[in-house]
């Protein structure tokens, strides 16, 4: 089964691979923002801020007369964990000019996202919201990206541990690019010298350990680096079969052996 | 959070390894398309207002956009890489699923392969001359024409080319033409051995 089933991979550099499954979980990492204006319940929308989390969290704003909200607000308005600045949010909302013909839910949560509040947000709704002229939300780099951490990669890139530093590194930072950011230079340098760095060991690494726990070498390789990894030990699986004879043999399909236990009943052709 | 469940879907089909299909999530498919199409709905109001003049709106409109996009772009992804590991059951497995993996597959995916046999089938006909060219056989070159292969497990009846049948029983060895058994040895009934 493994061999004969070709996912689409991540995109290069700046561009993603719409289909690409790698592509979207590495643009659902999230990114340190700050809100250009004011965003009404944003913070809500985004699952942030109290009273946020599981079931629907679409922001809405009834427009003109009995909207009736599709989820009922989830109990009451939770007191503690509000942002600053919420408090006079609900006034604020009034002397926006909303009628009292409307009826909007009128929970205080709703009311984050005032200019200059901070916010996480994931990469994919960072790239939506950032195009036109920025009136919307500013991107910050995340540290690692930063001067800080680009010096420690400068000074020894194999002792970092990608994995823990956000498991798509190199895919992220490519995607960092896209936001104009006057250090993106330094960045897209940083990201191909760290790769640079590090390729030698993970080559040596993946061609010279043959069938034993790859688990302490794999730890601390981000996603690209792990596929490297995988490419490199089924190169070097395929080339010792081949020289233990094998390569002949016909085997059983690795489908069937991850299906394992389970019995199989074969449907009459 | 808007656009979890999609991504779900997406995290759960990535973390299945090696080309595995796992069950198929109607339901939480069923929830995003419910959720793509309440998103969708609000905008369509809220851009008539913001037409006429309410620009408070537009990062609304803009951010539900952005989440339709995304969970489009999800369940687009999840729906085709489904359809790769099927194909590559084709490929794999052969013609006739086991029961365990068809209960897996919506029943479009079921007609998807199907139909992806049958072109299959056409074009390895239409190649290789006369009688066509089995492009699954012989993944690996061949050595020789007869291979000796044991049984890891009961199958039965198996009849040979020449018409005489084999009873395949559990850890009986028997000597066999190449293109009858590569099959079943990449179901796992029989198991080549080399000398």
């Amino acid at each position: 089964m493994a061999e004969a089933y070709f996912p689409v991979g991540p995109g290069l550099g700046p561009e993603e691979n719409f289909l690409s499954l790698d592509d979207i979980l590495m643009s659902q990492e999230k990114l340190p923002g700050r809100a250009e204006s004011n965003l009404p319940r944003l913070a809500f929308a985004l699952g942030q801020g109290s009273g946020a989390g599981s079931g629907d969290s679409i922001p809405e704003v009834t427009v003109g007369g009995n909207y009736n909200s599709r989820q009922a607000p989830r109990g009451a308005v939770q007191g503690g964990q509000r942002r600053s600045g919420a408090g006079h949010a609900g006034s604020a909302r009034r002397g926006r000019g909303l009628r009292g013909a409307e009826r909007p839910c009128f929970h205080r949560r709703y009311c984050e996202g005032l200019r200059g509040s901070k916010l996480e947000i994931p990469m994919w709704l960072a790239k939506g919201l950032h195009d036109s002229k920025r009136r919307l939300i500013s991107v910050e780099l995340p540290k690692i990206y930063k001067e800080a951490w680009r010096t420690v990669f400068s000074a020894d890139a194999n002792v970092v541990d990608l994995h823990k530093m956000g498991p798509y590194y190199y895919g992220f930072g490519s995607q960092l690019l896209n936001f104009d950011n006057p250090e993106n230079p330094e960045i897209a340098q940083c990201i191909l010298q760290t790769f640079i760095n590090r390729f030698r060991r993970i080559m040596d690494s993946s061609q010279n350990a043959y069938n034993e726990d790859t688990s302490s070498l794999v730890a601390r390789l981000d996603e690209l680096e792990r596929a490297l990894f995988q490419a490199g030990q089924k190169g070097l699986n395929d080339f010792q079969c081949w020289e233990k004879g094998q390569a002949s043999q016909i085997t059983v399909s690795s489908l069937v052996q991850n299906y394992g236990k389970r019995k199989f009943t074969e449907m009459d052709g | 959070m808007v656009g979890e469940r999609a991504v779900g879907l997406v995290r759960e089909l990535q973390s299945a390894a090696g080309g595995r299909l796992p069950p198929f999530r109607a339901e939480e498919l069923g929830q995003t398309l419910e959720e793509m199409r309440t998103l969708y709905e609000r905008n369509q109001a809220d851009v008539s207002e913001a037409k006429s003049g309410r620009t408070d709106l537009i990062f609304l409109i803009r951010f539900r956009h952005c989440c339709l996009l995304r969970n489009q772009r999800c369940i687009v992804a999840y729906l085709y890489d489904r359809l790769l590991r099927i194909r590559a059951l084709r490929w794999e497995y052969g013609s006739i699923l086991p029961n365990t993996i068809q209960f897996h597959m919506a029943a479009e995916e079921v007609e998807w392969f199907n139909r992806y046999k049958k072109s299959l089938a056409t074009y390895m006909r239409s190649v290789g001359g006369e009688e066509g060219l089995d492009l699954t056989q012989d993944i690996k070159p061949p050595k020789s024409l007869y291979i000796e292969v044991r049984c890891l497990r009961d199958y039965g009846e198996f009849e040979i080319d020449d018409g005489t049948t084999v009873l395949l029983k559990k850890n009986s060895q028997h000597f066999l033409p190449r293109w009858k058994c590569e099959q079943l040895i990449r179901q796992g009934v029989l198991e080549h051995i080399l000398s």
